[in-house]
């Protein structure tokens, strides 16, 4: 047979010229299923507006996130940061890959329990913990992580009365490099008050010092600071081991690691700004591997991260109420979802996806939330195709700090789905109802009749 | 290598990625590739078939493929 005449494979876009001004086109492309689920079915079945999460992403990431830390380090962790996301279908994804209970409050660590996480594989952290809560903890024998001085006398004082000792944790800050530093919480490492508490805990006997914990602070871009930390905690547990004979069980390097987001005012995209897990588990498990510890008596690692894990696994998804001119020229569109439910809005520069097709033309927009009030902004400045009312949109990388910080303002809150491995959704919570508001609310009686 | 499975190609070279909203042309050639990826061939035996039915020598065709392999990356095809 005669061969053919030669021509190299080729493939060509049909909708090029799209570029936005970061010179992708990714934000442009229509976002129209989640984990196989069209968008348009999951708003008509569940309410617009809707949070969806991807059971399949959580999934993904916390078992990439373990292996990624457990191919460098023998021993390691993770404990799921409540209040990144505490609904708990969410929190029991987490607790079926292995994840423990990491908490800051005695609702959350009441919420830990429920869902049935062991006490004692419960982290306690946090600066608010009352005498009640100090007494649960210990009574569970869960590990207490100390934020100050006051928390250290008293759990003395508690450790005495109940006849228990403690398994308990300093938390430690320290300057890692980074600014600003957080120093409000916990013991400082560089003015000596961190060992000035180990010593104290070692010379009264009734304290079970188990770990050393940091959290250096959140969206951490510089992973070097982490391995500036770990050295620190590390030099603390062998000082402690030399002195007095003690070997530290665990090093908690607590959360931070950036997602997927575009912090506000960055010229990068945060895909393409933010480090990867496995550059923060390089910097955090070499500082200890070379820290000098017997092999015998590595501690374990903790992690607490919060957002890496969860951020890209919940979408928010809304409807276009009305387009607008605003007065200088610019178009601005009307969401159903402000930041009332959109809290990071504050922080972030979401990516924002029509959910239909669209043509090649894009506009500079505003975006708004419904709310009757000026900081009720999504986006200040995106290039948008042009959206007509009812058209839906999707917002990505919403999955941590949410769900758990919205506001009950002026309009009732959605409710959130979750996908499952098998693509099928489920209602994981449902949208708030007027009762479900006033549930609390006492109306004195001679408040009940009015005439007008 | 493999094509993302929700990706269509039509006879007529138009292809459709319905993840992405994205839609690009294909030549004949690219067409076959595409095909044969979805059918999980190796690249070799890819490569094999082309020399058989093109008038091409092994080197260029080996390059193209790689390239072409790139562009189906590059345009977030391939999973
Ligand atoms: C003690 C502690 N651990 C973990 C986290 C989770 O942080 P991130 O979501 O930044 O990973 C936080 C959040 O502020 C925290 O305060």
């Amino acid at each position: 047979m005669e061969k053919k005449t030669y021509e190299r494979p080729i493939i060509k876009p049909l909708n090029s010229g799209l570029m936005n001004k970061f010179g992708t086109r990714t934000e442009y492309t229509p976002k129209t299923h989640i984990d196989g689920v069209k968008v348009k079915d999951l708003l008509a079945e569940f309410g617009s507006p809707l949070f969806v999460m991807s059971e399949d992403k959580i999934r993904q990431n916390i078992q990439s996130a373990q292996r990624i830390f457990e191919t460098r380090y023998p021993k390691v962790q993770f404990a799921w940061s409540y209040k990144t996301n505490y609904l708990n279908a969410v929190c029991n994804v987490f607790h079926q890959e292995g994840s423990w209970g990491e908490v800051v409050s005695m609702f959350e660590y009441n919420k830990a329990l429920k869902n049935g996480v062991p006490a004692d594989k419960i982290l306690f952290n946090g600066p608010d913990k009352t005498d009640d809560d100090l007494k649960t903890a210990v009574k569970n024998d869960s590990p207490i992580h100390i934020d100050h001085l006051d928390e250290l006398y008293r759990l003395i004082e508690i450790s005495d009365e109940m006849h228990i000792k403690p398994r308990v944790a300093i938390r430690v800050n320290m300057d890692t490099g980074i600014y600003p530093m957080w120093d409000r919480f916990g013991f400082n490492y560089e003015n000596g008050e961190a060992w000035d508490a180990i010593n104290k805990i070692m010379a009264t006997d009734k304290l079970n010092l188990i770990g050393l914990h940091c959290h250096i602070g959140t969206f951490m871009l510089t992973p070097s600071a982490y391995g500036v930390a770990a050295s620190k905690l590390s030099a603390l547990a062998l000082n402690i081991k030399k002195r007095y004979d003690k070997v530290i069980t665990y090093i908690d390097m607590g959360g931070g690691f950036a997602s997927k987001n575009t912090l506000k005012g960055s010229y990068q995209l945060g895909t393409d700004a933010v480090p990867d897990i496995e550059e923060y588990a390089e910097q955090i498990t070499s500082s200890i591997l070379n820290a000098g510890f017997e092999t015998d008596e590595l501690p374990y690692l903790y992690l607490e991260t919060g957002r890496a894990l969860v951020d890209d696994a919940g979408f928010l998804l809304g409807s276009v109420i009305s387009n607008k001119r605003l007065s200088d020229g610019r178009r601005s569109t009307i969401l159903d979802f402000g930041v009332n439910i959109l809290f990071t809005a504050f922080w972030y520069d979401h990516k924002i996806s029509p959910a239909q097709e669209f043509s090649q033309y894009t506009e500079d927009t505003v975006l708004y939330g419904p709310l009757c009030m000026n900081i009720d902004v999504v986006r200040e400045n995106v290039s948008m195709p042009p959206l007509n009312a009812g058209d839906n949109v999707v917002v990505h990388y919403v999955g941590a700090y949410n769900i758990t910080q919205s506001m009950q303002f002026i309009s009732l809150r959605p409710a959130v789905v979750m996908i499952d491995t098998k693509g099928k959704p489920h209602k994981i919570k449902s949208s708030e109802t007027l009762e479900d508001v006033e549930k609390n609310e006492l109306l004195p009686t001679h408040l009940n009749k009015f005439e007008l | 290598m493999k094509i993302r499975k929700n990706v269509a190609v039509s006879d007529s070279g138009f292809l459709f990625n319905p993840l992405t909203g994205d839609s690009f042309s294909v030549n004949p050639i690219g067409q076959t590739i595409i095909s044969s990826f979805k059918e999980n061939k190796p690249e070799s035996e890819i490569l094999e078939n082309i020399l058989e039915e093109y008038r091409v020598d092994k080197n260029t065709a080996e390059k193209d493929l790689n390239d072409f392999k790139r562009m189906l990356e590059n345009y977030k095809l391939i999973d």
